[in-house]
């Protein structure tokens, strides 16, 4: 067996209890070891994806227990991708959450930190599904700890509406596979699709519910509407580099449903055929619609790019609802562009609201605006698909394989319209926030003796740390649009041994090596 | 029996999401309580329902069994259950304490600006 398949959930649950008992008093060290945390797990994900590029399924059996009995953690072109996309991500949050000294306003965040990666790596590498219930639950009460981060009471009031929302969308996910046990008695994905299969005709409503229930649960996490109102506030008032790391979470949702009803209830099963797109598009048209009128009405620069994320979340699962192979390509394409966009907004909004607060309305101008403006300007160009930027290449991507839809026109209307008004929501945003605050009201009386010197000091304590995480971000999308060919390749690849599951249906239940 | 399960899973639901839906914190801890307790029933009669059999397969005769998996995975819940209670529990006893307002919604004057000053 490939033992790398699961150090990606090993590193992180290792380092994040020794940060915990032995570095707690140190945050110097806690700062070193989950930066090389990060840099390991990014290593690690590289390997497994040049391993998973070759197109073979590797089945990695935990205890060595033979599929069904065991759990299995499985590494396909999907997981790794994943899995390399959390690592991404996780590299310029986490220096900058050290660059803004958000990590020293409360304790053990890094602890939280990997103990989140770890809950996240697990749940894109589980091939059971009740595993990948308790990977979820990792990942969100490490979420728990890191939305709380630093306190402040509006934040504790918002930490508690997103558990609770939380735990009712874990109680629905218990309910869902409890339902699907007692209907196909396994809860390995690939023996539950096995299983599906063969269930007569005449004997599935049981396992409809099952299908639907889980469904709605993946769209908790994904924040569809209707069932995205935890997220706005839970993203505004968390500490915003948290918000950022949180924008891999939604993803989770996306990844699982790409998942389950590919590989367990996929478009080829008679019973619940039709089922998952016919909800699932309409809910993902109208998510944009909200999410892109939420970026236009919002009055405070963290609320505007959560709404931003719910709107990214619609496009991507227009994509998911297709159900073709185009079509999953484009979103795995999108959702790197979408998770690395949201996140770069999501840092800059940080940097806006350590300066000046986050209201959108004028004020006086604040230090390094130029720079801040810059990389609020490239984010907004990401995240609205304009473009010299990866965004504008996902959009078409995703316009594109909606041709063939049935309902062709509508989609197009709602991803167009919805970007222009994303577009001038984030116009809005950065011409009153950058902009007016140089108009002439607004300028302090020039003082004689400090007219030359720049006026006030950056408040992160290490500003260079910061920026160059952020420019890391920046790197990212620059990277993807500038290899958007081989990156297609890999998505179409991806999508390809997606919709073929018999490969990972014989990969796991195969037999023992 | 099994009408007696699927009528206190079904009341424990229905009084769970009764108390979820209450304004303020108390209600709603005891309301997911009350679910989670009524997913576990649930998840335990996944299985089949039956009495008198051990969930341990016996080699020497043929004696009725129960499915040991459910059972795992009433325990692996609970046990998250539990934790995901405590850590609400103590969540909400921080937002009591420093706003003192236990209200499950947030008022608008709670403005996503006030973290700046606090944090």
């Amino acid at each position: 067996m490939n033992h790398w398949i699961v150090a990606p959930i090993v590193l992180p649950a290792i380092l994040a209890p020794f940060i915990i008992m032995v570095l707690r008093y140190h945050l110097d060290l806690q700062r070193i070891f989950s930066v090389a945390g990060v840099v390991g797990l990014l290593g690690i994900a590289l390997t497994i994806t040049a391993q998973a590029a070759g197109g073979d399924i590797q089945v990695y059996e935990l205890g060595d227990w033979p599929a069904p009995f065991g759990i299995v953690m499985v590494l396909d072109r999907l997981s790794a991708m994943m899995v390399l996309l959390t690592a991404i991500l996780a590299l310029p949050i986490v220096l900058y959450a050290i660059a803004s000294g958000w990590d020293d306003r409360g304790k053990h965040f890094h602890a939280l930190f990997h103990f989140q990666l770890m809950g996240v790596c697990g749940a894109f590498l589980t091939g059971d599904a009740f595993n990948l219930f308790v990977f979820f639950e990792v990942l969100l009460i490490a979420s728990y700890g890191l939305m709380t981060h630093g306190g402040g009471s509006v934040r504790l009031k918002a930490g508690v509406q997103y558990v609770a929302y939380n735990l009712i969308g874990s109680t629905l996910f218990l309910f869902a596979l409890g339902t699907l046990y007692a209907v196909t008695g396994t809860l390995n994905m690939a023996d539950m699709a096995v299983r599906v299969a063969e269930l007569p005709a005449d004997d599935t409503a049981l396992l409809r519910v099952g299908a639907v229930l889980l469904l709605l649960v993946f769209c908790i996490k994904a924040a569809v509407l209707p069932l995205h109102f935890w997220l706005p506030a839970s993203y505004a008032n968390a500490p915003l580099p948290v918000a950022a790391l949180f924008a891999i979470m939604t993803k989770v949702g996306a990844y699982s449903i790409l998942r389950m009803y590919t590989l367990s209830f996929g478009p080829e099963v008679e019973v619940t055929q039709g089922l998952v797109g016919a909800w699932l598009q309409p809910a993902a048209l109208v998510t944009l619609a909200v999410g892109a009128i939420g970026i236009l009405g919002s009055q405070h620069i963290a609320r505007m790019v959560a709404f931003c994320a719910i709107a990214s979340m619609g496009t991507l699962l227009i994509a998911i609802s297709l159900f073709t192979e185009t079509a999953t390509a484009a979103a795995l394409y999108y959702i790197y562009h979408s998770t690395l966009a949201t996140a770069l907004l999501f840092l800059v909004a940080d940097l806006v609201m350590e300066r000046r607060g986050g209201k959108i309305s004028p004020t006086p101008p604040m230090p390094q605006s130029g720079l801040i403006s810059a990389l609020f300007f490239v984010g907004a160009i990401a995240l609205a698909g304009m473009p010299p930027l990866s965004g504008f290449i996902g959009k078409l991507l995703v316009l594109d394989a909606a041709r063939d839809a049935p309902d062709v026109f509508v989609v197009w209307a709602v991803i167009l319209i919805g970007s222009f008004v994303t577009i001038v929501g984030l116009a809005r945003a950065g011409t009153l926030i950058f902009w007016k605050s140089h108009a002439a009201e607004y300028n302090p009386a020039p003082e004689d003796e400090d007219e030359e010197t720049p006026a006030l000091p950056a408040p992160e304590p290490n500003p260079g740390l910061a920026f160059t995480a952020i420019f890391g971000a920046v790197l990212g999308l620059v990277m993807l649009t500038l290899f958007a060919g081989p990156a297609l390749n890999y998505a179409g690849k991806t999508a390809e041994q997606l919709f073929t599951p018999e490969d990972y249906i014989s990969a796991v239940l195969g037999g023992e090596e | 029996m099994e009408a007696l399960v699927a009528s206190a899973v079904g009341i424990m639901t229905a009084a769970g999401i009764f108390l979820i839906l209450r304004r303020r914190t108390f209600p709603v801890i005891l309301g997911l309580s009350l679910i989670t307790y009524a997913v576990n029933v649930f998840l335990f009669a996944t299985g089949r329902l039956a009495l008198d059999a051990p969930a341990v397969l016996n080699k020497y005769e043929e004696v009725p069994y129960t499915d040991p998996l459910p059972q795992a995975l009433v325990l692996t819940a609970i046990v998250i259950s539990f934790g995901m209670t405590a850590v609400i529990v103590m969540i909400s006893l921080s937002a009591y304490l420093s706003s003192k307002d236990d209200h499950i919604d947030m008022k608008a004057h709670d403005s996503v600006d006030a973290q700046g000053e606090d944090a």
